[in-house]
């Protein structure tokens, strides 16, 4: 299992070439291999959620997945939110509504957000509810987060 | 352990004089013996560091999660034996820390020392399991209190009983019997009780390091206190909130059983704002309903003080060989016209750097967009403790508060130098310096620049450079608050659900409301974490089993109900900026007020849930022992 395999992993849109080991996590690989240190890890069990990134189009944990699994796929970080200088409605509820403390958790929460909003923009509070209590955070309480997504739903319908 | 029979580390004694007299004289004697399990502060980010030798200048610079960069320096340098100058500690955006990472973690002591030894970079990453397992953990005691009170239930006497379980090793650098120690030190609290008998015993085992984490020993105290509130007015048949507005502190500067001075707060004011706004009436009669239909809700109340801001005396108080308290800020308006402010507290989510620039623009007359706060390098910040115990606001707000005074008496000096103006007659807002009463001014950049690049014209009246420094070592201010939650109890599962929590609290003047909100809403989470689910367990053998965030639970958005805040602002006499801390409260009054919803809802089955984390298996297992049938 030591064997290094060759493969690509495409996130934001851009090819990273790299040689890693086949029980390489897509979390690892996305930190070390690709530079990308944007997306955090927080308990490596697939439990806090703090590594969350967009695999085709759906939020899962990069610890819990092989990078060789994400090999052809198209892979978001909390790098490829923003546009330019233009932060990603979600960056800028999380901002308005001080959705953030020490902010470790906070890419994680806002990848989870932006796969889920993008997939179902008229979701209910209910619901939204469920999707974000997914990830932990240990600084807001979640009252902000909350706030701020919802925000940020508002903001993506329009 | 030879040293310590029966394992005991330490004991603290304390009792008032004419003690025994009036327990004696007691109409009744209420008793909660609580326990608190053992718990981890759980940051989002585990530890990490990286230590890098340079073989240029023999300097090591620590790359590392803390919540003290400069302690952490003189720690290093002191164990390693070698001189300070040679090492640079970096606290880059730390992911969390509450209380965790004030402790010095030995790998980080160790990691200096392998880059010195292989002149070469090392570097540590903790996983999680590690972190559950061998970072620091806090909280595990038994907590005795009797309440000795007169026919009207007013607490005449208290005594109390510490026990904790304080672990295998000491930690740095409050030692592992901070807990203990302090636990005796604050109560009883926010009542007004004069007779006060307590024994604060640390136990070592081969257990965990004990350490601070948020609240540090008042959430456990803040918990037994209210069980016995509640116990007592249930022993009196008296209304749970009357029993605490015969007892609250009312006058002030109060000087507690223990020697603490209690500045002035608004412990029934806020009971009765919290009181008012939860509609207690139209709960009890929703209550009654649900239970109609074999549904169980309960209210809980906790009142408490939050000691905040205490400067050096404080820490002196207690005989610790290193005494923390005091914080500098060094304010330089650099030739642009543009304010770097250095601090030696260490924020790592609390928002200071927005709250000091708020402070000190407020003083200068700029925009805060104008300061730029600066910390976490013990190259550029200047020597100070960190950032812990609901102190940074008050001390090291107070340090850019007299920062701040002394760049604008410098302001004004140099404005009527260049205005040929009074110095009475100078104004400072919105980055100028004006002449009163004329159109008159000078920019704040420009003052700058002139007091950098144009020293001559100053003919020796003014020093050059504009650059201060204030310092500030407070005795320390008590917030309060009085926390309210209602619970829904499935008496099948023993599963409890917060529905709604409500929190009436003075912090003094409030300097941001909504990082001050923040503070709050993150501490309440932590407590409804740590009165239901949070619990680190060992086997018989001493295996531990809680090595998972699935096993060592902190809540998620789901156990979280909105959270309903209300303010009253009564301004600190003890703290320059007249702000007191609040970074901790949300922790102190929380398990309290859950796990007495608890008890409110269970009533009817005669059971009383003294302990935390109140689990399903715990409400359970106390349901069939009162033999309910569920």
């Amino acid at each position: 299992m030591t064997d290094k395999i060759d493969l690509t992993l495409t996130i934001n849109g851009r090819d990273h070439a790299i040689k890693v080991e086949p029980r390489r996590t897509l979390a690892d690989a996305i930190r070390e291999d690709c530079g990308q240190t944007g997306t955090h890890i927080g308990c490596e069990h697939g439990v806090c959620g703090a590594c969350t990134v967009i695999v085709d189009g759906e939020p899962v944990r990069s610890c819990l997945m092989f990078a060789a699994q994400a090999s052809g796929k198209n892979i978001r970080t909390v790098e490829g939110l923003a546009k330019g200088d233009a932060l990603h409605p979600l960056q800028q509820a999380f901002m308005d509504h001080h959705g953030l403390q020490c902010g470790f958790c906070t890419p994680g929460f806002l990848m989870l957000a932006a796969g889920v909003l993008e997939r179902e923009p008229n979701i209910n509070d209910e619901d939204l509810l469920d999707v974000l209590s997914s990830n932990l955070c240990r600084c807001t309480g979640y009252q902000n987060i909350i706030k701020a997504v919802r925000a940020a739903a508002i903001e993506m319908r329009k | 352990h030879a040293v310590a029979p029966g394992n005991v580390i330490l004991e603290g004694k304390i009792k008032t004089p004419d003690f025994d007299a009036t327990w004696a004289g007691a109409h009744r004697i209420v008793t909660v013996e609580a326990r608190s399990r053992r718990q981890n502060a759980t940051p989002m980010e585990p530890r990490a560091a990286h230590a890098s030798y340079d073989r240029v200048t023999g300097r090591v610079t620590l790359t590392c999660t803390t919540q003290m960069p400069h302690l952490t320096r003189t720690a290093v340098a002191d164990i390693l034996g070698f001189p300070e100058s040679d090492l640079r500690v970096i606290a880059p955006d730390v992911g969390g820390g509450f209380g965790q990472k004030m402790s010095l973690a030995p790998e980080y002591v160790v990691l200096v020392w392998l880059a010195r030894k292989l002149r070469s970079s090392v570097a540590w990453t903790e996983d999680r399991r590690e972190n559950l397992i061998a970072s620091f953990h806090s909280r595990d005691q038994y907590l005795t209190l009797q309440g000795a009170f007169d026919k009207d239930a007013k607490l005449i006497a208290l005594k109390g009983d510490i026990l904790s379980n304080v672990g295998a090793y000491s930690c740095f650098p409050t030692t592992s019997g901070v807990e203990p120690l302090m636990g005796m030190a604050e109560l009883p609290g926010p009542y007004d009780v004069q007779h006060y008998d307590c024994r604060a015993r640390g136990v070592i085992t081969n257990t965990c390091t004990m350490a601070p984490y948020r609240g540090v020993s008042r959430p456990v105290i803040t918990f037994t206190l209210e069980r016995l509130m509640d116990r007592a007015a249930r022993a009196f048949a008296i209304d749970t909130v009357d029993i605490r507005r015969r007892n609250l502190i009312d006058k002030f500067p109060y000087i507690s059983a223990a020697g603490l001075k209690f500045d002035e707060a608004t412990y029934k004011e806020t009971l009765e704002m919290a009181v008012k706004a939860i509609d207690v009436p139209a709960f009890r009669k929703r209550q009654k309903e649900a239970h109609e239909k074999g549904r169980y809700l309960g209210i809980g109340f906790a009142t408490f003080s939050e000691r905040t801001g205490y400067g050096s005396p404080a820490f002196a108080a207690r005989g610790m060989e290193i005494t923390p308290g005091w914080e500098t800020v060094t304010l330089t308006v650099d030739p642009s016209g543009f304010i770097e402010a250095r601090i030696g507290s260490s924020p790592h989510g609390q928002g200071l750097r927005t709250t000091l620039a708020q402070i000190i623009a407020d003083e200068i007359g700029v925009e805060p967009q104008m300061i730029k706060v600066v910390h976490g390098d013990t190259d550029t910040a200047p020597y100070g403790w960190g950032t812990f115990a609901s102190r940074s606001l008050v001390i090291s707000g107070g340090a850019s508060l007299i920062a701040a005074q002394k760049v604008r008496a410098k302001l004004i000096k140099i404005a009527s130098h260049m205005l040929e103006a009074a110095p009475g007659d100078i104004v400072l807002e919105q980055g100028q310096a004006k002449v009163a009463g004329t159109d008159r001014f000078v920019t704040i950049a420009k003052m700058a620049r002139e007091a950098y690049t144009q020293t001559h014209r100053f003919k020796g009246e003014i020093e050059p450079g504009l650059t201060e420094s204030g310092t500030y070592d407070p005795p320390g201010t008590f917030s309060n608050a009085c926390h309210v939650a209602i619970v829904e109890v499935d008496v099948e599962t023993g599963h409890t659900k917060v529905e709604k929590y409500l929190v009436a609290e003075d912090a003094g003047k409030i300097i941001n409301p909504m990082i001050a909100d923040g503070q709050v809403h993150g501490g309440i989470a932590q407590g409804i974490g740590n009165a239901l689910l949070e619990e680190i367990i060992y086997d018989e053998q001493g295996s531990p089993l809680t090595a998972t965030l699935a096993d060592f639970m902190p809540p998620t958005a789901h156990e979280i109900p909105e959270i309903e805040l209300h303010h009253i602002e009564t301004p600190s006499t003890e703290s320059i900026t007249k702000a007191k801390g609040l970074g901790e409260g949300g922790l102190i009054g929380s398990p309290a007020a859950v796990v007495n919803a608890i008890n409110d809802a269970l009533a009817s089955f005669g059971v009383s849930i003294d302990e935390i984390p109140a689990t399903p298996q715990r409400v359970r297992a106390a349901l069939r022992e009162a033999g309910a049938k569920t």
